[in-house]
């Protein structure tokens, strides 16, 4: 009877250590590398909205950078935020506001760099069957209006516009993500959506965005910075400046983001 | 509760096994000691009662209530059809029934959405029926109880095959007619499996979120239940975040210990 259970012990023993040899990484990353040929790969925390565009950029810049691997990750700016303060390995953070962006002001290597713009905009199924036309005509009754929550940034931008134009909207629902604004218009559970202007770029033609002018009341400016914590600064600076480059700008207007301090 | 040959069984246990388990148990009990530890005492009552934690606990109670009522009117004849039938395909059935356990809740929100959504199967239907199930409470309860039905269908399925049909036999042979059969002897005998099946439904309806999330919105009072509160205060006020996590955790702690003590007690259940 001890034989068949001192077999099990062995084998589950054998498994626990190939389970923590697999946890501790491949052998070949504990050796330093010949440092000409070692490619240095910088982790980029960038707000949700910039998935896209981030992308892009990260392409171009590896392009141009020979030896340099971007990868990123993509999440709210305050969930980016706490990541970085409690010590995530990020060289490089782009907040999709100020607030979070001054939540790790400790932590940055040099001060940030304002690096694009955002407004609102109004989205609507393809077409915009219901007419809609201002931000006014999304408070006419019977019309399903989804905002973001007051408490995330496009809810708190879109109190700012609603309070600027005198209009009170009495929504079906208020997301937690701009993202979960945007699906409940482009599935079609919504006549409208107060959503970024890049969400409506980046849709294509599952929505039509609706400008209004009121939006300029709530401009959202996204910084960018190097984080002190980088193992690679030269790098972590590089994509830093590279985003804030004639290149990046294009690339950042091509997605529908505004130009800084215009 | 323990009996006591279970207690001899277990000092025969290899003792290897311990070091994993007690790994097993830490991993479930520390995160729970951190959330208590980051518990902002002094303002605890007044983060939990603040009008939308209120209003969404309330909601949250109303919601998992309704839809463990209708878990209980569906997932009872449905764990008995599963139990007890005959019917051709009861195996692919079971499998369509118990697929909510493992699909993550975002794709069973948005299967939802496709199916009673306004651009959805029945959405046209409904809308000319007057019935709008977005943004509503409804898809509240719809969502929970999607996600929850296979727990009470588990639970009764299981206490049936468990209390065989012996006494059933012996009703039917006494002449009881199949109605009385059912009411009489075979759902007294499943009882503790019921009232088990019940615990576990109403707290995976407490506890959902992402199939709420996707096919009811969130709107406080509305659909913005316990979960999806959480979600939200974290991005602007952690602490009020976690004070409602540890109420969600108090209410998961008693539903479980309520369902253990059934098990300890009642002698249908698994």
């Amino acid at each position: 009877m001890r034989r068949p259970a001192a077999a099990a012990g062995l084998l589950v023993g054998t498994l626990l250590l190939a389970a923590c040899g697999g946890g501790s990484g491949d052998p070949a990353a504990s050796v330093p590398a010949p440092p000409s040929a070692a490619p240095v790969t910088i982790t980029v925390f960038a707000a949700a909205s910039l998935t896209g565009t981030f992308t892009r950029l990260g392409e171009q810049f590896e392009a141009r950078t020979p030896g340099v691997r971007v990868t990123f990750s993509f999440a709210g700016s305050s969930d980016l935020a706490s990541q970085v303060l409690a010590g995530a390995p990020a060289d490089v953070f782009a907040s999709a506001d100020q607030a979070n962006m001054a939540k790790v002001a400790e932590l940055t290597a040099g001060r940030p760099v304002d690096f694009a713009t955002n407004v609102l905009e109004i989205a609507t199924p393809p077409g915009n069957p219901a007419r809609i036309t201002s931000l006014a005509d999304l408070a006419r009754p019977g019309l399903d209006v989804v905002v973001c929550a007051p408490q995330v940034p496009c809810g708190a931008a879109a109190s700012t516009v609603e309070a600027a134009a005198g209009v009170d909207l009495r929504p079906v629902s208020e997301e937690s993500s701009v993202t979960d604004v945007l699906g409940k218009v482009t599935s079609g559970e919504a006549d409208a959506g107060l959503v970024y202007a890049t969400d409506v770029a980046g849709a294509g033609d599952a929505v039509t965005g609706v400008t209004f002018p009121e939006s300029a009341g709530a401009v959202n400016t996204y910084p960018v910075a190097a984080l002190s914590g980088s193992a690679h600064p030269g790098a972590a600076a590089a994509f830093r400046d590279f985003v804030t480059s004639p290149e990046g700008r294009a690339t950042l207007a091509a997605a529908g983001f505004g130009a800084p301090g215009s | 509760m323990r009996s006591a040959p279970r207690g001899a069984e277990g000092s025969a246990l290899p003792r290897w096994v311990f070091a994993p388990a007690a790994l097993g148990a830490l991993l479930v009990v520390v995160p729970l000691v951190a959330v208590v530890l980051r518990v902002d005492w002094p303002d605890f009552v007044a983060l939990v009662t603040s009008e939308s934690s209120v209003a969404a606990l309330r909601l949250s109670l109303r919601t998992a209530t309704a839809s463990t009522v209708a878990c209980v009117v569906l997932g009872v004849p449905l764990a008995l059809v599963l139990a007890r039938s005959s019917l051709p395909g009861l195996r692919a059935l079971r499998a369509v029934v118990l697929l909510p356990l493992v699909l993550p809740p975002v794709v069973g929100g948005l299967a939802l959405l496709y199916a009673v959504g306004r651009q959805g199967v029945l959405g046209p239907p409904l809308e000319a029926l007057g019935i709008r199930v977005a943004f509503t409470t409804a898809a509240v309860v719809l969502a929970q109880t999607f996600v929850s039905l296979p727990f009470l269908v588990v639970s009764v399925e299981g206490a049936l095959r468990t209390a065989g049909r012996r006494y059933e036999a012996v009703a039917a042979s006494l002449g009881a007619a199949p109605s009385r059969v059912l009411l009489r002897v075979t759902l007294p005998l499943v009882l503790p499996g019921l009232a088990a099946g019940v615990v576990l439904a109403f707290a995976r309806s407490l506890g959902e979120f992402g199939a709420t999330l996707t096919v009811a919105g969130s709107l406080q009072g509305v659909t913005r239940t316990l979960p999806l509160e959480i979600y939200l205060q974290r991005e602007t006020d952690p602490d009020a975040a976690v004070a409602l996590s540890l109420v969600l955790v108090v209410v998961a702690a008693v539903v479980v210990v309520g369902v253990h003590g059934r098990r300890g007690a009642g002698p249908g259940t698994r």
